[in-house]
């Protein structure tokens, strides 16, 4: 199993077998589920309530319907550990956070340093993701 | 004119040191050029045949004189003493070296320029009407709401790993300067009923290997929701968009295979699901960035009447500007297609002089045109003359506007990797064969665009004449196509028949204006009399 090198929440990791999309609605005791590219994130809305962890696989980090899938997820409430697996890349890591990514388990372990320095470069955005806990400029500009 | 505010340049600065750092990590060997392609590209830095071709961002065409001046002095500085103005309204170096790019860029940096997600699958620079803020015939200015897409779309963490490159433009005016319904997205802000500014939204335009025209999918879409519906077009396009096959990843094939309808009842789905999302901006930040574009202080009252003595100023006059809405000032827009010369090129000193003429003489603004010329949007007509002259001497002159002389071509073989064929020199060939004063009175309108692969970067499904370069069994072959266009009429050029040689191209173009000048009738243009009697008579004279 790929360890994972960076991780930002305060609970336990959970380290249950992931299933498939399609196999996590049939088995009702599942607590983690990996999302493949072709997968439709909201296809697992209905169960929300008993996932813990939720894998999303990137064979390829140029194919980036990933980052659409944890935002989706996030953007419904899911609170559960997010977990970017398979082939990430540094300068990408900070932009995974933005969607809703809070675990991160590269196949290949990253320099650590220039992790760090992605996860910490930007230190505005442009845009309200809604799901990253952060303003976005245009709110710093005009204070409610 | 926009202007950064501290987070805008903290934005900018960012990324140069994002850049740098990416370079090391290059020259080091941490990265591979594998790795390092996907995100050198999000930063504008290709790899071409010869060397690294660097593209900077001009966002929606709009430049002031001390940004023009700096692209000036990098062509002297980084590159051979000029630089190539794109149909993206960009401006692009052909011969930089890696090592060398950080410290570009955080010289633009300096005059708040960039050349973030220049390429790559991402949304590229917004392009609009190079005549924005100045034409009569527009509703409203397009460019803040460009300016606040630009902001949107710069960085948005969702949307950096598309199917494939993404590309907008707005519009605010029933003429089509800006090939709106040939971009992946087309927004033309309208009034409605109630006298509301809104946008109206077309989806799925573009050229390449596959051309189409983008159909309406939204009539209206009020301010207050312009990002989120942006942002629903952008998720249904990254989630559904193929990534099997790179020629059909374009949203332009998903609203092909999906429908138009089938794709707006997505869109729909997502919007609706969005405006749920804090994700939109008060309509203060749209306030506060039309603050910007209030205009030039215009002087009032000042006559339109210009001396046109000189014949070879009246002639320019004629061909290269267009009406202002404020009397006693006209649009100028100044050809980068002098005869034999290589389309969309300036010289640093020649990009230098048309920053000082835009300090002096257009309220410091310029722009580019995606048929890769520069405008001088304010100019008063007392001071035509005088402008004229300055550009006349360094070769900027040339009355040629929308004529056959005033080709858009891609860099072709020339430079670029992707190329069949070379592009530049049809080109000069076509404008020496048909740039004389006499032949393009005598022709008149006629938009000639060339591409010498069918990735069509040089526009040819857009041509009133296209031309497409190819390779057929190692020898460069260019076929012919009639009858496109990209303005408010937009259409795609259709293939005429077997392709040519270089020579044998340049033929065939004369035999079609010869049947054109029989045909023509009353004040028809080329493509006017094209459309009315058909490709036949055409055919018959080239091929008969």
């Amino acid at each position: 199993m790929v360890e994972v090198q960076f991780r930002f929440r305060d609970d336990e990791p959970v380290n249950d077998p992931a299933v498939t999309v399609d196999a996590f609605s049939e088995q009702s005791n599942a607590t983690a589920v990996r999302i493949e590219p072709g997968d439709d994130a909201r296809d697992l809305l209905p169960q929300l309530d008993r996932l813990a962890l939720v894998e999303i696989n990137f064979p390829a980090w140029t194919d980036g319907r990933g980052y659409s899938a944890a935002r989706i997820l996030r953007e419904a409430g899911y609170k559960g550990e997010i977990r970017a697996v398979g082939d990430l890349v540094i300068d990408m890591l900070g932009h995974l956070q933005r969607c809703g990514f809070d675990a991160f388990a590269p196949e290949k372990a990253l320099n650590p340093v220039d992790a760090q320095n992605a996860f910490s470069r930007w230190d505005n955005v442009y845009q309200a993701t809604a799901v990253d806990g952060r303003q976005a400029i245009w709110a710093k500009r005009h204070p409610a | 004119m926009y202007k950064y505010d501290e987070y805008d340049q903290q934005m900018v600065d960012t990324r140069v040191e994002e850049f740098r750092d990416q370079v090391r990590r290059r020259l080091s060997g941490e990265l591979t050029e594998d790795q390092f392609k996907p995100l050198r590209l999000q930063n504008g830095l290709y790899l071409q045949l010869h060397a690294y071709m660097l593209r900077v961002a001009v966002p929606y065409g709009t430049l002031n004189s001390t940004q023009m001046k700096l692209l000036g002095d990098i062509a002297d500085k980084y590159d051979r003493g000029y630089g190539h103005f794109t149909t993206r309204q960009n401006i692009q170096y052909n011969w930089i070296k890696l090592e060398d790019t950080p410290d570009i860029l955080a010289e633009l940096a300096k005059v708040e320029m960039h050349a973030i997600q220049t390429s790559g699958n991402c949304i590229r620079n917004i392009s609009s009407d190079q005549f924005a803020g100045a034409a009569a015939d527009e509703i409203i200015d397009p460019r803040p709401y460009a300016e606040l897409l630009r902001q949107w779309s710069s960085f948005h963490p969702e949307f950096l790993v598309l199917p494939r490159k993404f590309k907008i433009a707005v519009i605010a005016s029933e003429k089509d300067r800006a090939a709106m319904r040939l971009h992946d997205i087309g927004i033309k802000m309208v009034r409605n009923d109630a006298g509301e500014i809104g946008a109206q939204f077309y989806a799925g335009g573009g050229m390449g290997r596959t051309p189409m025209i983008a159909p309406l999918i939204r009539d209206f879409v009020p301010l207050n929701q312009l990002i989120t519906f942006a942002e629903a077009c952008l998720r249904v396009y990254n989630r559904y968009g193929r990534r099997d096959n790179k020629y059909k990843a374009r949203i332009k094939i998903l609203v092909h295979e999906l429908g138009r309808d089938e794709y707006v009842r997505q869109v729909e789905e997502e919007f609706a699901h969005l405006l749920t999302q804090p994700i939109e901006p008060p309509l203060a930040e749209l306030e506060r960035i039309k603050a910007h574009f209030t205009g030039p202080d215009f002087e009032q009252g000042l006559s339109d009447e210009l001396d046109l003595r000189d014949p070879d100023f009246r002639l320019w006059v004629g061909r290269n500007t267009t009406a202002h809405k404020v009397p006693g000032y006209v649009i100028a827009t100044v050809s980068l297609k002098p005869v034999g010369g290589i389309p969309g090129d300036a010289s640093a000193d020649q990009i230098r002089l048309m920053a000082q003429l835009g300090r002096d003489y257009s309220f410091d603004e310029l722009r580019v045109t995606h048929a890769q010329n520069i405008v001088l949007p304010h100019v008063r007509k007392a001071d035509l003359y005088t402008v004229w002259k300055a550009l006349d001497e360094a070769g900027l002159g040339t009355a040629n506007l929308d004529t056959l002389g005033d080709i858009i071509a891609c860099p072709g073989l020339d430079y670029c990797s992707l190329a069949n064929a070379r592009s530049i020199p049809v080109a000069q060939k076509i404008s020496e064969r048909f740039g004389s004063a006499e032949k393009q009175a005598e022709i008149g309108e006629l938009k000639l665009k060339i591409s010498g692969c069918i990735n069509a970067c040089g526009h040819h499904h857009a041509g009133h004449i296209g031309i497409l370069g190819v390779d057929k069994k190692g020898l460069e072959n260019y076929q012919l196509l009639f009858g496109g266009s990209e303005g408010a009429d937009t259409s795609l050029a259709k293939i005429i028949g077997p392709g040519f040689t270089e020579d044998g191209v340049v033929d065939a173009i004369e035999k079609a204006t010869q049947v054109y000048l029989a045909n023509k009738q009353g004040e028809e243009r080329f493509l006017d009399t094209y459309r009315r009697i058909g490709m036949d008579p055409f055919k018959e004279a080239i091929y008969g």
